[in-house]
């Protein structure tokens, strides 16, 4: 198999069977969850919980209060700048749009290369600093596991062969091009079975806490 | 309650699991930030009290039971089934170093109300018999005796009548369609009576009836604090059948965080049914009183800089905020906020019957330096909480710590500043 038939097989079966892991994975995990049910709520209730359990799923997009910032400011700076580079330069990088588009049948505009450029260069240094941080914040490194790590490393590595395939760097731009769909397609695999699930079951977590909170009349 | 066994903790564990903790589980991205909430973690640096680390083992009953991979695993051996031991070792995390709080729920970055799991965790830990000696002892006593401190109605009726005698008025006693039913913690009976005398005089100054029940006086809840549901529920059902009884319209609960959230939040859950009558914390009725324009005050103000500690049932957990600040403008001048308050307050250290645990007595002092540091730093004269349980914590954290800082009731506050009629 040559660069260009490697390419080929990424962007063809490869990516079909991933897109295929993926949803089927995300289908069995969210079944696995909604199988739980929910405990019925019998006192006599401040709110429904409905708004509250929206206003926590985007509230907790923003930065916390002063108080919680101080003590974390570090891991929400950082944990910012990588994840808004990730959804930057995956969802405005004009190449992904056009991929999207064929996937979606919807497009939008994309940033300048150039800024995406700049936005990668943060986010994957973002990261870095995080798995630094990982390693010599104590509580992090007590809390740590194989799956902190693998979840690392496999939303690293999207970002930096797409950084060094744009840049021409290191291998033929085939083969990296062809490494880099390779590497989201393992990201996707991955994902449903790993805390990278989190992409979608925080959503379900934030409402949860949220609308319990406000039936309480606590806006958490 | 059957005899305790693994058996029954784990199936306590399992049964517990709801839609919200697997979400929960699947979100948690170990970032740490639930540490840094967490007053036994910035207390004593130490990662092993990161708050979801106290999970772990509910983290286990919940992958192996309810996910196909983490059933693979076990099959593959590649993950061990949850062991007794380990139940017994995490009760330091989830009784002794853990006072529901739930301020980690409010910093969580995916959203996991932390907090919430280790309730559920408590269940199967007091189920399989690992749960501390001084929370079994007062939940004999709740249930046998009536109170978790073992006093009986006679220890209640004479200090009715010290305070009858002191206030010269009448404590209504079993008044069937009295308004309010009044129920107190056993700290406030044996400790702060003054609570008493204090909504005695607020109710003549308002002019509602209420009364006491000789049969369920008593309103906190060792089943919640320990996690045992069918003996919380029996403490629930104790009151609610005494107010169903004397048809009040509310019950109010007394100045305790947790017997607030017993009988406010939990109870009717526990009793599977919707109550019959309202209920409300002191704090909320009196509210309501000062916002009908019921409470008419002396006009002298408290002129000494003072705060407000918020019991963490109370308004973190429990949604009473705003009340005991609008109360606290009615009669004080130069009242002041911590910098972290309300919602995101920090714990007393003696919350969720940590205060009823010996051998966390020392944990707790250690932690309490976080309340410490916060009215250091306030420089306050008087400090003031709507929790007898807060208030006897920090009353002895004082002492640890040699400080001397005056702490009042709130309620019983208020009603100093009422008119006499």
């Amino acid at each position: 198999m040559n660069y260009t038939e490697f390419l080929l097989w990424v962007r063809g079966p490869a990516f079909h069977f991933a897109t295929a892991i993926l949803v089927l994975g995300l289908t069995l995990r969210f079944l696995e969850m909604l199988f739980l049910g929910s405990p019925r709520q019998y006192a006599a209730v401040r709110s429904n919980g409905i708004a509250g359990g929206i206003r926590t799923v985007i509230s907790r997009f923003a930065p916390p209060e002063p108080g919680v910032f101080q003590r974390s400011w570090f891991i929400i700076v950082a944990g910012y700048l990588f994840h808004l580079g990730f959804f930057i330069s995956f969802f405005l990088f004009a190449p992904h749009i056009i991929l999207l588009k064929q996937v979606l049948g919807v497009s939008w505009p994309g940033l300048p290369a150039p800024v995406i450029n700049i936005i990668t260069i943060v986010s994957l240094f973002a990261m870095i600093t995080l798995l630094i941080n990982r390693w010599y914040y104590p509580v992090l490194r007590f809390l740590s596991d194989f799956e902190d790590y693998l979840s690392w490393t496999l939303a690293f590595l999207p970002l930096f062969t797409g950084y060094l395939a744009f840049h021409h760097i290191w291998l033929p731009y085939p083969l990296m091009l062809a490494l880099h769909i390779l590497s989201v397609e393992i990201l996707m695999i991955v994902l449903p079975f790993t805390k990278l699930i989190h992409t979608f079951t925080f959503i379900i977590a934030r409402w949860t806490n949220g609308a319990r909170a406000a039936q309480k009349g606590v806006q958490v | 309650m059957s005899a305790a066994t693994f058996a029954r903790g784990y199936q306590a564990l399992k049964e517990n699991i709801d839609i919200s903790i697997a979400s929960y589980f699947h979100s948690c991205v170990h970032c740490g930030m639930c540490a840094e909430a967490c007053l036994f973690y910035t207390e004593t640096n130490d990662p092993k009290y990161t708050p979801i680390h106290k999970l772990a083992p509910l983290r286990k009953v919940w992958e192996q039971e309810y996910t196909l991979l983490g059933r693979l695993k076990v099959w593959l051996g590649l993950a061990q089934p949850l062991k007794d031991e380990e139940l017994a070792e995490w009760k330091e995390y989830i009784y002794d170093s853990c006072t529901l709080c739930g301020r980690c729920s409010m910093v969580c970055p995916v959203g996991n109300d932390l907090v919430y799991m280790i309730r559920k965790v408590r269940e199967g830990i007091a189920a399989a018999g690992h749960a501390p000696t001084g929370l079994i002892d007062a939940t004999t006593r709740a249930i046998k005796i009536g109170s978790p401190m073992g006093l009986k109605w006679p220890a209640l009726q004479t200090q009715i009548k010290h305070v009858e005698n002191d206030t010269g008025l009448i404590i209504p006693i079993d008044q069937p369609g009295a308004e309010f039913l009044v129920l107190m913690s056993s700290m406030e009976i044996i400790n702060f009576p003054e609570y008493l005398a204090a909504v005695a005089k607020i109710m003549k100054h308002v002019g509602k009836t209420w009364t006491i029940s000789t049969e369920a006086f008593e309103a906190t809840n060792s089943g919640i604090q320990i996690g045992v549901s069918d003996i919380a529920k029996e403490l629930v059902s104790r009151i609610v059948k005494a107010a169903e009884k004397l048809q009040v319209k509310t019950v109010i609960s007394p100045e305790c965080g947790h017997a607030y959230m017993a009988i406010r939040w939990e109870g009717p859950n526990l009793m599977g049914r919707y109550f019959k009558f309202q209920v409300k914390h002191i704090l909320e009725v009196l509210d309501e009183f000062r916002d009908q324009g019921k409470l008419k005050t002396d006009g002298i103000f408290e002129t000494a800089r003072l705060t407000y500690h918020d019991p963490c049932q109370i308004a973190r957990r429990g949604g009473v905020i705003e009340q005991p600040r609008n109360l606290l403008k009615l009669v004080a001048r130069n009242f002041v906020e911590m910098a972290d308050h309300g919602k995101m307050n920090w714990c007393c250290g003696g919350g969720g019957g940590v205060s009823a645990i010996d051998e966390a007595h020392e944990l707790r002092t250690k932690v309490f330096n976080r309340k410490k540091n916060q009215l250091q730093e306030l420089k306050v004269e008087k400090l003031v909480t709507a929790c007898a349980n807060c208030r006897i914590i920090i009353e002895e954290g004082f002492e640890d710590y040699q400080m001397e800082l005056p702490i009042i009731g709130l309620t019983e506050m208020v009603a100093e500043h009422l008119v006499e009629k």
